[in-house]
């Protein structure tokens, strides 16, 4: 089977055509850098993207003026988990001090995936 | 009036880099200001991933990129830093006003770098006809309210326009619980990069409507439904086409404009010492291209300062 794919890797957003045996990629064509043909593997095989959203800083916290604390997740997580993990983010306050790179949560959906914080909250 | 070498006016990516640049050229006496409360500019609400990866060679997010720039500039003591600094005029001679709390302050300046920004194309300028109810915004403000201010603005969206940032705000309502219930583009093609339709609009099934237009916005207190019509080969409507989305939020993401308002009405291109650089130069698809741009900017006005004596 052949499937084009546009690789999400960098802006240059490659055309890739992927040829697939058995659910396996057996062979991609049409990226311009090494990374296209690990993203589709990747994309086929066990699609995965890093998320990133916010968290609410407690009004408690006065140690800062921010009111949203940005995040993301410090590795990719499946894609099939991502609304999942939206919406147990949402449901995270923050109510101390934090530096960016900083664990906010720590194994979101028991993925081995933490949440981190993008941004110094101090 | 006080005198310094190089004023620069933004803190975002241009103006970070254009002081950081300009320090290293050899300037010993900048001043840079930003309106907002930090620095960072626009940066500090574009939370998603994609940049750094030809500056850095790293996938960073909007905050994380920016600090890098602010960890340099506070490490560097000449460069003064004036936050809810807002430049409101400048003269022929770069003379430049501007306010902060409680003061209304004019420097001189040797040298001055703009790097204000761009702001957002409005649904005035695409004339899209109908009432004038609330729930209408632009992609960027949609994004402030929810990233910086922790408000959603509405459940239903309608995204008019197909720019990076209408595509990644699509995303971004759905993260937070809400629905997007179409992206509509005049154009045949995606005005955003091809990455973000994949993994803004694809990942989460949203409709993507190429070569369609809205034709018109309903509403009485608030946003309640759009018409959307098809547009053929020469982008006349196609007789029958029209259809209903029912939403209460329209956001508008058709484009930027350079922000140059400071230079309005001055004879700009004769004021030897004065440059633009970043978004207020030309709008750049990525904020690696800013800072590349910036940073020749910050060179150049350091030899013209050189150049004074």
């Amino acid at each position: 089977m052949i499937r084009n794919l546009t690789c999400i890797e960098c802006p240059k957003s490659c055309a890739l055509r992927v040829d697939i045996e058995n659910c396996r990629v057996v062979k991609v064509s049409g990226e311009k850098c090494p990374n296209g043909k690990d993203y589709a593997v990747s994309e086929v095989e066990n699609p995965q993207r890093v998320l990133t959203s916010m968290v609410v800083v407690a009004a408690q916290c006065a140690a800062t003026t921010l009111k949203m604390l940005p995040v993301r997740t410090d590795k990719p997580i499946p894609k099939e988990r991502i609304l999942e993990a939206a919406g147990e983010i949402r449901k995270i306050k923050v109510d101390r001090p934090v530096k960016s790179g900083e664990i906010i949560a720590a194994n979101i959906l028991g993925l081995g995936v933490n949440l981190i914080a993008t941004r110094d909250c101090l | 009036m006080i005198e310094r070498d190089l004023v620069i006016v933004g803190a975002g990516p241009a103006g970070m880099a254009a002081a950081i640049s300009a320090y290293e050229s050899g300037v010993r006496d900048i001043l840079l200001l930003e309106r907002d409360q930090y620095l960072g500019g626009i940066l500090n609400q574009c939370i998603h991933t994609g940049f750094g990866l030809t500056y850095f060679k790293e996938n960073l997010t909007g905050p994380e990129y920016s600090q890098r720039f602010i960890q340099k500039i506070q490490a560097i003591k000449k460069i003064e830093v004036s936050l809810k600094s807002f430049a409101v005029k400048l003269s022929q001679e770069k003379e430049l006003t501007f306010i902060k709390p409680g003061k209304l302050e004019r420097v001189k300046a040797r040298a001055l770098i703009l790097a204000s920004g761009a702001r957002e194309r409005t649904r005035e300028m695409i004339h899209i006809p109908g009432d004038r109810p609330a729930g209408i915004f632009s992609a960027g403000l949609a994004q402030k309210l929810i990233n910086i201010e922790g408000l959603l603005p509405g459940k239903e969206a309608v995204i008019v326009g197909s720019g990076d940032i209408g595509l990644i705000m699509a995303r971004r309502f759905i993260l937070e619980g809400a629905k997007v219930r179409a992206v509509i583009e005049i154009q045949k093609q995606s005005r955003g990069l091809a990455r973000n339709v994949v993994q803004c609009l694809e990942d989460f099934g949203i409709p993507f409507y190429l070569s369609h237009k809205v034709s018109r916005i309903y509403g009485k207190k608030r946003v309640e439904k759009v018409d959307v019509v098809k547009l053929d080969e020469n982008s006349n409507e196609i007789p029958g086409s029209r259809f209903q989305i029912e939403c209460d939020t329209v956001l508008i993401s058709v484009g930027l404009i350079p922000e140059i308002e400071l230079i309005d009405g001055l004879d700009s291109s004769s004021i030897s010492g004065l440059f633009v650089c970043g978004n207020a130069a030309k709008i750049y698809d990525l904020a690696d291209s800013v800072t590349k741009d910036a940073l020749s900017a910050g060179k150049q006005a350091a030899e013209y300062i050189k150049g004074l004596g």
